[in-house]
């Protein structure tokens, strides 16, 4: 066995702020992340943010990755690619199917002192006829080979979902050389931000609201796709129906936060409908129900990377803290002064939400025994 | 058709790559040293990864995160490999799988 102090869980932008604070002050940290590449979903996001801030909302999530690793390497943090955490065990032991660079895979098992998870989140699944055919896609997956992989999933393309990332995801297939056809919407209006969708109108992008997809046809892969209009109990319209040509239909239904390890680890968890499921309790440190082990990011309710970037840091100073490598008072100034700035990223129309659902989740913490 | 994006409005040209062979269900492919194998197979327009154990449904890329195992293909003889998350080496060979692949259990075929 293995000793560390600090193991975070996820390269994304709340393990590396996680790691990034706990090794700037003295602390050994390693990260694992399952991906061949470090930053979670921030190398995917080539516009400028739309963080719900000033903080930051001018910067490209890959440019604010590339800060990341740089910060990370400068302060000694250890990253184990293509490595999966697949268990967590009492007095903190982390399993890790470590990835070589012989393309096996060797089981570790590390005592960690300290575990930070932050594991990010997964694309809701839409279902309907034909939804598992090979050209049905996360939103998240179809960005994810655009702009990391830089290949097109195919050439035509149907956007189920006018959120930001169904409206962002949409005009960045277009920037890669694909045909957009439709954005298809089940509500009466779309969903994200008006600059997002006025790029989409512009641009000449079909828009179906009050639309849902019935029918992806295709033998091998997606060929053609059904729509149909809704009537006001969201139910389909008989003979409106369009046949659409199209070779891919990505889906943007939201995200749900990664919370498995938490699960079976018995930290004690909370539904939370705004931060889309269930996520582990925590207190201000973002520490768990269980001592030692820390949660930051989507995996505590799904924001958008500014906030996930505050939260690790929130728990790599505490992590540090808790480790003696950071004076209390001290410490207790960097966290408010993170706080802070947390608050300042939870303002406005949707903000407020989450603002109020984190401290609904704070609310319900159980007193430390 | 090759799926490549080569010049990016936001990105800029593709950067160079080391190219090695691939052998993908017995034909020869190039494809860039490190990038997911998924990505390579995309590339070529090959989208069918595997085909599920009873219903024999056709299954491609869903999640290029490794959380869905949608994308799951036999690697150097070894089945059940997400290849959303697997980087390329020199002389891999990739092979379709269906059901639970060979050597994959005792409905594998
Ligand atoms: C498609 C999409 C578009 C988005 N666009 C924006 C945007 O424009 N602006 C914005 O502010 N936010 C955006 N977001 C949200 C934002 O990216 C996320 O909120 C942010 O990346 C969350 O950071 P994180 O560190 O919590 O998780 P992630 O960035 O998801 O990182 C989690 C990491 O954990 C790893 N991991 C998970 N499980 C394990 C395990 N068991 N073992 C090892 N590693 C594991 C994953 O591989 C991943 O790298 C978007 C999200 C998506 C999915
Ligand atoms: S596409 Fe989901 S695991 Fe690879």
């Amino acid at each position: 066995m293995v000793n560390k102090e600090i193991v975070v869980v996820g390269a994304g932008p709340a393990g590396l702020a996680a790691a990034i604070e706990a090794a700037k002050a003295g602390g050994e940290v390693l990260v694992a992340d399952l991906n061949i590449l470090p930053g979670g979903q921030l190398f995917k996001q080539i516009h400028k943010f739309f963080g719900s801030s000033a903080h930051r909302s001018g910067t490209r999530g890959i440019e604010i990755g590339r800060q990341l690793l740089a910060e990370a390497e400068k302060y000694g943090v250890e990253i184990w690619l293509n490595s999966a955490v697949i268990g967590l065990y009492d007095d903190r032991v982390v399993s890790i199917e470590k990835g070589l660079n012989s393309g096996e895979k060797e089981l570790i098992n590390i005592k960690a002192e300290k575990i930070i998870l932050a594991t990010g989140a997964s694309e809701n699944v839409v279902r309907f006829k034909g939804w598992t055919l090979p050209g049905v896609m996360g939103a998240g997956a179809a960005q994810t080979m655009i702009n990391v992989n830089r290949v097109k999933p195919g050439n035509k393309v149907v956007m189920l979902g006018s959120g930001n990332v169904g409206l962002i995801v949409s005009y960045q297939l277009m920037q890669a050389g694909c045909d957009v056809v439709a954005l298809v919407e089940a509500a009466p209006n779309i969903g994200g931000y008006g600059v997002h969708a006025s790029k989409i109108r512009r641009a000449g992008v079909p828009v179906y609201t009050r639309h849902t997809i019935i029918e992806a046809k295709g033998t091998d892969r997606v060929k053609e796709v059904i729509i149909a209009e809704l009537d006001d109990s969201w139910q389909p319209i008989a003979g409106t129906e369009k046949v659409l040509e199209a070779d891919v239909v990505t889906l943007a239904a939201g995200l749900k936060p990664i919370s498995d390890l938490a699960r079976l680890h018995d930290l004690e968890m909370v539904y939370n409908g705004v931060f889309g499921g269930w996520v582990p309790k925590h207190d201000e440190n973002m520490e768990s129900t269980q001592s030692g082990i820390y949660v930051a990011g989507d995996t505590t309710g799904v924001e958008e990377a500014n906030t996930a970037l505050e939260e690790g840091r929130l728990a790599g100073i505490a992590a540090a803290e808790s480790l003696g490598y950071i004076a209390e008072k001290d410490a207790k100034e960097r966290k408010d002064d993170t706080w802070k700035r947390l608050d300042g990223l939870r303002m406005g129309p949707f903000g407020e939400k989450r603002m109020y659902a984190k401290n609904e989740i704070l609310a319900c913490f159980p007193a430390r025994s | 058709m090759c799926m490549r994006i080569k010049d990016h409005i936001i990105l800029g040209p593709e950067r160079a790559a080391n190219m090695v062979w691939i052998t993908v269900d017995g034909k020869e492919l190039m494809a860039k040293e490190g990038e997911p194998v998924l990505a390579s197979l995309l590339a070529e327009n090959i989208i069918v990864n595997r085909y599920t154990v009873k219903r024999k449904e056709p299954r491609g890329l869903f999640c290029g995160i490794g959380q869905c195992t949608d994308c799951a293909m036999i690697v150097d003889g070894k089945p059940n490999v997400r290849t959303c998350i697997t980087p390329v080496r020199q002389g891999m060979v990739i092979k379709t799988q269906h059901g639970v692949g060979e050597g994959g259990g005792k409905n594998g075929e």
